[in-house]
């Protein structure tokens, strides 16, 4: 199934909540989705007989400078498509629904996008760091970050 | 170097060897290492394959301690991030004394490719324990840590345990007055 | 064979506490810094925490501030035993967005130090993992046969371990005269000491004992937690980006994808992903001989190689079947020298997730083999 029939599926079903659909060679297309019901759009991504979507290839968290964003890469194993949703979130309300129960894959996934970029995942049930240390100030992969000067008195910067 | 070359002196009649206590004493420390490895990263893989059967890192006289307590000196392969490095000062007060520091690779020596924009690793594990012996590369070649280990060695051939004890004494001395 | 279930005690009458034991991050077993917070009742593992990131190396930041083709040496230096497959997705990645061809021998040179360098982490992941049940001659063996492969590297691109040999539209160099034979040389002694490891270690009775029927993964949690490669294959389901996908040129071989059966215990335990992994480089070989076979003996590696790199805006996903599974990078550029964003799929972090659920009502000892048979590397955990 290409990305615009599933596009149009998705369309059908949630209306509002799927924004845009892009696909701008070379590009791989992609669709853009509201953040309310991105737990909902997975789990029937996930569970549609004709989707089935079981595999979530990576979820990456991303800063586009103005705004923070999410993007997730779905596999199917089945029917061998793919498909990539973008959602973006504003830097003063970084909220988003967990997918962990839809895929366990996103347990990691999304505390690594916590540790990195501050967003948050609602509903998640261990939302820590994971690749910095637990009591680490600030979200390194974030382009206004700046490396700090000292931690635990050790100097950090060269 | 070492006791061993005396032996053919003709003027020691052959099996008689002439030497301090602390040649002696240096000479079986430097033979008998037992190594703490701390493997952290792609030096680690290196160090591997110096262990295995084409460069035979045994052949020195090391074995692989794997608790810090009865090592004698420390081989800190790989880059050294700053949530590691509390542990290796931590695991480096464990072992006894003497103990010797050797840093393998780019990274344990100044942070390696990673010194300008790794906000999360230690540039140079110098910062946080004395090191012994610095070994260049990315990685080091088995090689260069084969010769890396020579140095250490020579280095604790060339070590005072009493004078340096008595030079000590003195400063202690001096300073309390 | 064997018939070791997991075990049960009865605890009733006996007054026991529950322990919680740290494993690493300093030791010998956990291949690299990996710290596991490990609650055991007795001997028996009841819950595993893994704590990751002591060698968070700040791959993705550095990627961001480093012109395109500065960023092919870091992405060696995330799985540092198999480079050249690390840098293979993100140079396809990148000729699909220039719009680069690639010339036909440049093909064949990738897909035989891609197949080299699988054998070469294959090896050690199966050497280790011998290391981890307690034999230590395999690790000789391997190693032994691991340096001639090291040495032809060495050869093509300098380096022994990181290469940095692929580039976007091509290789670094050419490929010496008598390089064919030295692939078939290699290619025959890794046969013959397979066939010895095969008898050594894989068939050998403790270590059947050791590894059957110990962290039994079914396949449908192997792909709820993502997980690729042998770690989804040992649980018998065929999927290889090699055969499903098949990028650059290998629709044009012929090789199995190896899956686990089970022959020893149950599928998807330990024994199954190590045995994949035997199998994996007798295909590899294969795959080696007919591409040795097939390569243009003529023909200029540099002729693609864009003096300068312009990537278009825009975003792209692309993933090669690394040894340890699917490895891809999403790649954001916005039109200018340096990156936007360069996203690892790193497989690793992935399949050390599943370890948690796979490892409960084992023993420690057998925690530390299902770790093994993971096979993870922690450069590309932490990147």
């Amino acid at each position: 199934m290409t990305q615009q029939e599933i596009y149009n599926i998705l369309k059908e079903k949630f209306g509002d909540e799927i924004i845009e659909f892009s696909h701008e060679l070379p590009s791989d297309p992609y669709i853009v989705a509201n953040r309310s019901k991105i737990d909902e759009i997975c789990l029937f991504l996930r569970d549609e007989e004709n989707l089935n979507f079981d595999y979530l290839v990576i979820l990456s968290g991303m800063d586009y400078i103005e705004k923070l964003g999410v993007v997730y890469h779905l596999y199917s194993i089945k029917h061998k498509h793919r498909l990539t949703i973008k959602v973006f979130l504003s830097k003063d309300d970084p909220h988003i629904p967990t997918v962990e129960k839809i895929w366990r894959s996103a347990d990691w996934h999304e505390r690594e996008a916590w540790d990195m970029y501050g967003i948050i995942f609602d509903g998640h049930h261990n939302l820590i760091r994971i690749l910095c240390p637990y009591d680490w100030e600030g979200f390194p992969l974030r382009k206004d970050y700046k490396t700090p000067e000292e931690y635990h008195g050790i100097k950090v910067p060269y | 170097m070492g006791l061993l070359d005396r032996l053919d002196n003709p003027y020691n009649f052959g099996g008689i060897i002439l030497g301090t206590l602390e040649d002696l004493l240096n000479w079986g420390r430097s033979k008998s290492d037992w190594y703490l490895h701390f493997g952290l990263a792609c030096c680690a893989i290196e160090f591997m394959a110096a262990n295995a059967s084409h460069f035979d890192f045994m052949r020195f006289g090391t074995i692989p301690r794997a608790s810090p307590r009865q090592a004698d000196f420390m081989i800190v392969s790989g880059t050294v991030t700053l949530k590691m490095a509390e542990r290796i000062v931590r695991l480096y007060e464990q072992m006894a004394d003497p103990k010797y520091v050797l840093s393998m690779g780019s990274c344990a020596n100044c942070g390696g490719p990673y010194w300008e924009h790794g906000y999360h690793v230690l540039k140079g594990v110098d910062r946080i324990i004395p090191v012994d012996v610095y070994i260049p590369g990315c990685p080091p070649r088995p090689e260069a840590f084969l010769e890396g280990m020579i140095l250490l060695q020579s280095k604790i051939n060339k070590q005072e345990i009493f004078k340096k004890r008595k030079r000590l004494e003195e400063e202690m001395k001096n300073m309390n007055q | 064979m064997s018939e070791r279930r997991k075990i049960e005690f009865d605890y009733s009458g006996v007054d026991t506490d529950r322990m919680r034991v740290n494993v690493g991050p300093q030791h010998p077993s956990t291949h690299g810094v990996l710290r596991l917070e490990v609650e055991l009742e007795g001997e028996i593992v009841t819950e595993v925490v893994p704590h990751i990131g002591y060698l968070h190396r700040c791959f993705e930041k550095h990627a961001e501030a480093m012109t395109y083709p500065q960023v092919i040496p870091y992405i060696d230096r995330m799985d540092y035993i198999s480079s050249m497959n690390n840098e293979w997705p993100y140079v396809i990645a990148i000729e699909e967005m220039c719009g680069i061809k690639v010339p036909e021998k440049v093909e064949y040179i990738r897909v035989i130090c891609a197949e080299l360098n699988r054998i070469a982490n294959h090896q050690i992941a199966v050497a280790t993992f011998g290391l981890d049940a307690g034999a230590f001659t395999p690790f000789l063996y391997l190693f032994r046969d691991r340096e001639w492969i090291l040495n032809l590297f060495e050869r093509i691109s300098g380096g022994r371990l990181l290469y940095n040999y692929f580039c976007v539209g091509g290789v670094r160099g050419d490929v010496y005269p008598t390089f064919k034979e030295d692939c078939l040389d290699i290619v025959r002694q890794v046969r013959a000491t397979n066939k010895e490891i095969m008898d050594l270690l894989i068939y050998n009775h403790i270590f059947v004992e050791r590894t059957a029927n110990i962290g039994i993964l079914p396949v449908d949690v192997a792909i709820n937690y993502g997980c690729s490669g042998p770690v989804l294959r040992g649980s018998g389901f065929p999927y290889d980006l090699r055969r499903s996908e098949p990028y650059s040129i290998y629709d044009r071989f012929d090789f199995d994808v190896q899956v686990g059966k089970g022959e020893v215990g149950t599928v998807g335990d330990c024994w199954d992903r190590n045995i994949v992994r035997m199998r994996e480089m007798e295909e590899s070989c294969k795959i080696i001989e007919q591409a040795v076979a097939q390569m243009p003996d003529t023909g200029d590696v540099f002729e693609a190689i864009p003096k300068k790199i312009r990537v278009p805006k825009g975003e792209i996903y692309r993933a090669a079947e690394n040894p340890k599974g699917e490895l891809g990078f999403y790649i954001v550029s916005d039109g200018g020298q340096k990156p936007f964003r360069v996203r690892p799929r790193a497989t690793s972090f992935i399949n050390l997730s599943v370890l948690p659920e796979i490892s409960k009502g084992y023993m420690l000892a057998d925690l530390i083999l299902i770790l093994g048979s993971i096979d993870i590397v922690l450069g590309e955990v932490d990147r």
